[in-house]
């Protein structure tokens, strides 16, 4: 079951590459699929079937739209500092803690700290995460987890564990 | 319409590179280059590719920059995290003026051996 | 368009500018990832122009293929294998 859903987006990535469905090309890109699922399916990450779940999905399009209205409010942040002509940034590494244990559930939480406001993903150790933010604006860890990691976190939980 | 739509995506797109670029040249050390340049210029670059949805229509070539979309929106985040990674790693300190480095704190030692 | 095309043709001169200054080799790294996303703007203002989808191809290709070579250059930097 897993293997086909994996078989059926990658048939889906070619036929958008290819734009046709001739009898032809069709047969090409299910050979090639098949081709790669055989060789390389089991270091597919194992949690992406679950989204398929009506109510995970519908957790995923939340999501989605929080988070492009996100990177738009950190895209206008780096501008302002950026733009400005005394560069009012403060950097420095702080270290939050996340709660989430899935692979897949922490590649998306990093890739969304970097893409939102002034924070950037340094590393990965455990359960913590180094992010180094360019404006701190408090010393607390606890305030720091609430401040970056707990808006995504909530959303994620539902979406991948 | 739907031209006009993507002229002003286009226009949106450009000025985020622009601003993005300026980023990499003005700000102090790497770290801080990464967050602006990564930033601005995915997003820049997702509009520019989004105009192309609008200008041409439903087709062959809007079908390819959705999944170009798709894949600058997954790897670039995840370059700039290796980069940043292996900036801290190879002992790049960061600029005199931050603020605190929790992760040179605890690694302390570990520098040397690698 | 030409009009776009000058300002992108500015934001790679900045990056280049970047890997010609940049004091340490992750700078450089840093230039040369964002100089491969803009090659990708490249393609899709060229594809709004000429109408043709090759311009598409090539920036797909470009995208994953600077994504690995950022990688491998991220790890040379950091001084390990390429099998981890």
């Amino acid at each position: 079951m897993k293997r086909f859903l994996h078989f059926l987006i990658l048939l889906v990535v070619w036929v958008m590459l290819t734009w046709s469905v001739h009898w032809q090309d069709l047969l090409v890109g299910f050979v090639v699929a098949l081709l790669a699922e055989i060789m390389l399916g089991d270091i597919f990450p194992t949690g992406v079937v679950k989204v398929f779940y009506p109510r995970r999905f519908f957790w995923l399009v939340v999501y989605s739209v929080d988070f492009f209205w996100y990177v738009i409010l950190a895209n206008f942040d780096v501008a302002y500092r950026v733009l400005n002509i005394y560069l009012p940034i403060r950097p420095g590494i702080v270290k939050v803690r996340t709660r989430l244990k899935t692979d897949m559930a922490r590649t998306f939480l990093a890739n969304s700290i970097t893409l939102t406001p002034g924070t950037l993903c340094v590393d990965f150790v455990g359960d913590h995460i180094y992010v180094h933010w360019i404006n701190i604006t408090s010393e607390d860890p606890e305030e720091e987890t609430e401040l970056i990691v707990r808006k995504f976190e909530k959303l994620l939980e539902r979406i991948f564990e | 319409m739907s031209e006009s739509i993507g002229l002003g995506l286009l226009i949106v797109g450009i000025a985020f590179d622009v601003v993005g670029c300026i980023g990499l040249v003005r700000l102090p050390d790497i770290y801080n280059r990464l967050q602006a340049a990564t930033k601005c210029v995915t997003l820049g670059t997702c509009m520019i590719l989004l105009s192309v949805v609008f200008y041409t229509g439903i087709g062959p070539i809007s079908s390819k920059a959705v999944l170009c979309i798709w894949f600058v929106l997954l790897t670039s985040p995840t370059g700039a995290h290796a980069i940043a990674r292996a900036a801290h790693r190879s002992g790049i300190r960061l600029w005199e003026g931050s603020f605190m480095d929790k992760y040179a704190e605890d690694h302390e030692g570990t520098e040397d051996k690698v | 368009m030409s009009v776009f095309i000058a300002l992108l043709i500015f934001c790679t001169f900045l990056c280049l500018y970047r890997v010609g200054k940049g004091p340490t080799a992750p700078d450089r790294t840093v230039a040369i990832d964002i100089l491969g996303t803009l090659v990708v703007g490249f393609a899709a203002i060229f594809s709004i122009i000429t109408k043709k989808d090759i311009y598409m191809n090539i920036g797909i290709s470009w995208a994953l293929l600077s994504f690995i070579g950022t990688l491998a250059l991220a790890k040379y930097l950091e001084g390990r294998g390429f099998d981890e």
